[in-house]
């Protein structure tokens, strides 16, 4: 029989206001195995820890119900506290009376009866707790960045200068990202790659970090300080180590009508390319769906004008393999579809634009050399509209239901750089709301409306129609006015939403680590863990944990990597001892608990085990505690009941339930 | 028949087996038995007629665990069962030698019985090689005629077909029983009120004598040591809070078996006191195929089961409060 102590905290008035704790003390110490009950106004207070153990020692207590708030919050507290006083941590429980009693509730009598039930259940649960010993699992130096973007740079430049080997696997040929794309940011209006090719080339440089550009991850083992990935290595058709960059294949390549994609398509590149001049590494790759050599057999021209001899049709993919103490997601976002959105006449007119696209055009590198001009005709633009929220904020599942937050503010951006460098074109905005919160971004706003004589116009559009002349005619609706509006522009430009890179939900599956509805990989906790994915050692930087700008971008990435040092700065590794156990004599062998396992956790092996004096080899499931998560998938499938998660056993939860329903 | 003996003989005299799993001949004429045949000379007593509705498929678990290769008897029915076991790792594939053998649907005796023939003698038109229509049965009160597809199993009526999933040779020719759908008679009990349906299983299961045979049977139903014997688990002593209670067996092993059951029918056809146990398990493979899309356990080795399968098109968990 255990002897257990019940400590009911107040904490202040957050449960003592809604629940008789005195009620709930006189009621806990009738339960069967407890022999000490007592309520104090902090349980989690050093006095209120010090109750606790004074209670373990001189009425040596096996087993503590703290009925208090979230184990999510205090749980360790108490633990922690009941090892010092010479308890397995283990065999504290926590009746959470707060918040799924106290704050819930306001009638008192109904609140003290279902935190005497809560307490009742823990107590049950207590009664048949065993202590468990935590393991250790070891950790390798190493952390993967998954995503060449300014998060997975900033994430890999923190990592190293602590002084961790940092791998950068990013798929396409080169690093850079969206950030490359963009020509100025927001609210200094400083030059995009002005700032990032820094730091493009710092990582590059950095003996502590690795670039696998052109490569995928595509196999993930393993757990948190211990994972085994396979990183795929495309054939780049170019030899790294020969090519010097010089740029002459991509000007001799016969095959050039292949839509630019680091252009978002608004122009062509050749078969051989580098997607930008800043590209790093400085190394074409050639494009082999679009190669004529690939084609026919036939060209060879980029092979007959290298000079270094880099050229390498024969060339395969390679498959590295790398272990890693820790796995950093940083794999961005790209924008939407639009082919959902005909209203804005995106596919029917050139002159219908995305801001990304925009982007590319007021870039000097980009297909307009950075004049603003009409990619059907060439002309300059007069009359320009931006139109905001373009499948944001969506309420129909055309669109997206979140705000992509960077909108307003590169749009206010967008329409004060073209008042600035061509006055004579008017510039109108329809917005829904605008939405400034960041250090200087208000300010910003505000400029482009009052300094630069930005036309913002509250209201939606309803419709963009291309017209015979081939300008457009945009009707919308003006809320402050009340009234309709058809206006005839020349240029209008979506401020179309952002969403996770389609590749995050393969990635994701790989690491098993959580996405929500939307396809952003989930916090371990929304507001206290918001780089660390649910999953143990998987860290999250950028876009794929949800819409963010640059200054929030690199915040966040540098906080990932701090999380990443933390774990990497550690040789061992406690391991939670609430893992899933197999009971031999029972399990069957029939593979049901590893098809569920999310972990792999789980093996077979077979095994000579004695049944009742019956000796045969049985084929045996074996758990590896150090990949076991413990969320129990394997106890419930089990169809013979082998399976069981320690500390949360099937005998455990049932005498919960019992006390509840008693 | 003969042929299937002669090859048994055969593979008994070259050694390929070590062992024939079929059925023997019981002590009336329509309860043909499981038997095993070690030589020649006892499988005079082998038989293989309309009766033997028996899958061996589970007695292959513990026949696994012995010396040397057992040859068994599958009908196209049981190979599902079969390949279920392979797949849960509790047959070894190696240590069978399969005869596929043909099935023109089995005999129900209750189902005979129920049209009034009592006092049986004998009953001919059963045999696998007949191609009669009907069964002629000598009984204390004369001779009696039945129409063969009257006196078939339910199972039968609702055939999954007359190929062997898994086999080494085939012997004997199958025929096509199906006549029914397999689904109707679930998509009665939905149709039902809450307490329509209470009701009814509340009669049918408060026949039940717990006598287990529908968990021994069932090749699903495999586990080393079943929950309900084992003293780990409190469902093996408890004393009953009323007279329903016990009757919760039948819907544990249904989710136990839930996603794993082939609908092979044996717990049906073993049921002394004639309860339609398959309802159970087919309502579960309705909604498999409603939520997950058609799945049939059984018809593979390799695939994976979709109660054990995780993608990103299942049904989401709000399906259950939806439905009601």
């Amino acid at each position: 029989m255990q002897r257990i102590g019940v400590f009911v905290c107040h904490c202040g008035s957050n449960i003592a206001a809604t629940v008789d704790v005195k009620k709930v003390v006189e009621l806990a110490a009738k339960e069967p195995g407890v022999v000490h009950a007592e309520d104090y106004q902090y349980m989690c207070s050093e006095a209120g820890q010090a109750k606790i153990q004074e209670a373990i020692r001189e009425k040596n207590l096996t087993g503590v119900v703290v009925c208090s708030c979230s184990p999510r919050m205090h749980e360790a507290t108490f633990r922690k506290a009941a090892e010092r006083a010479g308890l397995n941590p283990y065999m504290v429980e926590i009746a959470n009376i707060r918040e799924h009693c106290s704050w819930i509730h306001k009638d008192m009598e109904e609140a003290t009866k279902k935190a005497v039930i809560l307490a009742r259940a823990a107590i049950a649960k207590v009664n048949l707790n065993a202590p468990l010993q935590p393991g250790e699992s070891r950790v390798t130096k190493r952390a993967l960045i998954i995503g060449g973007g300014i998060a997975g740079i900033q994430t890999a430049l923190d990592i190293a200068d602590a002084g961790y080997e940092v791998d950068i696997v990013e798929k396409t040929p080169s690093i850079g990202g969206r950030m490359s794309q963009l020509d100025k940011t927001f609210p200094t209006l400083d030059c995009s790659a002005c700032i990032l090719t820094p730091k493009m080339v710092e990582a590059a440089a950095h003996e502590k970090i690795n670039i696998y550009t052109y490569s995928e991850v595509e196999h993930v083992s393993g757990f948190v300080g211990d994972f085994t990935v396979d990183i795929r290595k495309k054939a780049r058709s170019v030899n790294m180590d020969k090519c010097t960059g010089c740029g002459v294949c991509q000007e001799k390549c016969p095959s050039k009508k292949i839509p630019n994609e680091f252009n978002r398509g608004l122009n062509n590149r050749t078969a051989i390319y580098t997607p930008f001049a800043q590209a790093i590494p400085n190394v074409p790759v050639i494009d082999r769906e679009n190669c004529i050599k690939f084609k026919t057999g036939k060209c060879g021209v980029c092979s007959k004008v290298c000079q270094a001899g880099a050229i390498d049709y024969d060339q395969q993919d390679e498959i590295v393999t790398q272990k890693y103490g820790a796995i950093v997601v940083a794999t961005g976002f790209d924008t939407i579809k639009l082919d959902k959105y005909d209203e804005y006449a995106y596919s029917q007119s050139k002159d219908v634009i995305t801001s990304l696209e925009l982007e590319r055009i007021m870039n000097a590198a980009g297909p307009t050399k950075g004049h603003l001009e009409r990619l059907s005709d060439g002309k300059a633009p007069k009359e320009l509209v931006f139109i905001q929220c373009v499948g944001s904020r969506c309420s129909d599942d055309r669109g997206k239901p979140y705000c992509s937050k960077i909108c307003c503010m590169y749009t206010a951006k967008h329409a004060m750089l073209i008042r600035d460098k061509y006055p004579d074109t008017n510039v109108t905005v329809f917005y829904i709301d605008v939405r400034t919160p960041g250090k200087n971004f208000d300010e910003f706003y505000r400029r482009a409306v009052e300094q630069y004589g930005v036309n913002y116009i509250k209201g939606q559009v309803g419709k963009v129609i291309p017209q015979p002349d081939g300008s457009l005619l945009v009707q919308g609706s003006d809320l402050i006015d009340n009234k309709q509006i058809l206006k005839k522009a020349d240029m209008v430009v979506l401020a179309t939403a952002i969403e996770p890179n389609p590749d995050v939900r393969k990635i994701a599956t790989m690491l098993t680590a959580s996405i929500d509805t939307n396809n952003f990989l989930t916090e371990a906790h929304a507001k206290l863990r918001p780089v660390e994915s649910p999953t143990a050692g998987i860290f999250l930087s950028g876009v794929c944990q949800g819409p963010k700008d640059i200054p929030e971008t690199v915040a966040q990435a540098g906080a990932a990597a701090v999380k990443a040092i933390g774990l990497l700065a550690k040789d061992k590794l406690t391991t939670n001892p609430c893992t899933a156990k197999s009971d031999e004599l029972l399990c069957n062998g029939c593979s049901t608990c590893a098809n569920v396992c999310p972990y792999g956790a789980i093996s077979y092996e077979d095994k000579e085990v004695n049944d009742h004096g019956i000796r045969e080899t049985r084929r045996v499931a074996v758990v590896n505690t150090a990949l076991c998560q413990g969320c129990g998938a394997c106890t419930v499938a089990c169809p013979s009941g082998a399976m069981d998660l320690q500390g949360f056993s099937n005998r455990q939860i049932i005498a919960e339930v019992d006390a509840i329903c008693r | 028949m003969q042929e299937l003996i002669n090859r048994a003989k055969e593979l008994l005299a070259d050694g390929t087996v070590a062992r024939v799993l079929g059925w023997k001949a019981g002590d009336l004429p329509y309860n043909p038995e499981p038997a095993y045949f070690e030589t020649e000379e006892s499988l005079k007593d082998f038989v293989y007629n309309g009766f033997c509705g028996a899958n061996l498929s589970k007695y292959m678990i513990e026949a696994s665990k012995l010396e040397g290769k057992t040859l068994v008897c599958l009908k196209p029915c049981d190979t599902y069962s079969f390949n279920q076991l392979i797949k849960e790792h509790r047959v070894d594939r190696e240590k069978a030698y399969i005869i596929g053998v043909g099935c023109k649907g089995k005999l129900d005796i209750e189902k005979i019985r129920k049209q009034g023939i009592k006092g049986i003698e004998s009953i001919s038109g059963a045999e696998i090689t007949d191609e009669a229509e009907t069964l002629t049965i000598q009984t204390i009160y004369g001779e009696k005629t039945c129409a063969y597809k009257d006196a078939m199993l339910e199972r039968c009526h609702v055939c999954k077909g007359k190929e062997h999933k898994i086999y080494d040779e085939l012997m004997g020719e199958s025929k096509e029983t199906k006549d029914a759908d397999r689904f109707a008679e679930v998509e009665k009990i939905e149709a039902m009120s809450p307490e329509e349906k209470f009701a009814f299983f509340q009669n049918e299961l408060s026949k039940c004598i717990r006598c287990n045979a529908c968990r021994n049977v069932c090749p699903a139903c495999s586990c080393r040591k079943c929950v309900f014997d084992s003293n780990k688990f409190d469902s093996a002593q408890k004393a009953n809070v009323d007279s329903f209670e016990e009757k919760m067996f039948h819907i544990i092993r249904a989710f136990h078996v839930a996603g794993r059951c082939t609908d092979c029918g044996e717990c049906s056809r073993v049921c002394p006191q004639g309860i339609p146990l398959h309802l159970f398990n087919r309502k579960f493979i309705k909604d498999i195929d409603t939520f997950y899309g058609e799945y049939q356990a059984g018809e593979d080795t390799t695939s994976k089961g979709p109660l054990t399968n995780f993608t990103f098109e299942d049904v989401e968990p709000s399906i259950v409060a939806e439905r009601g």
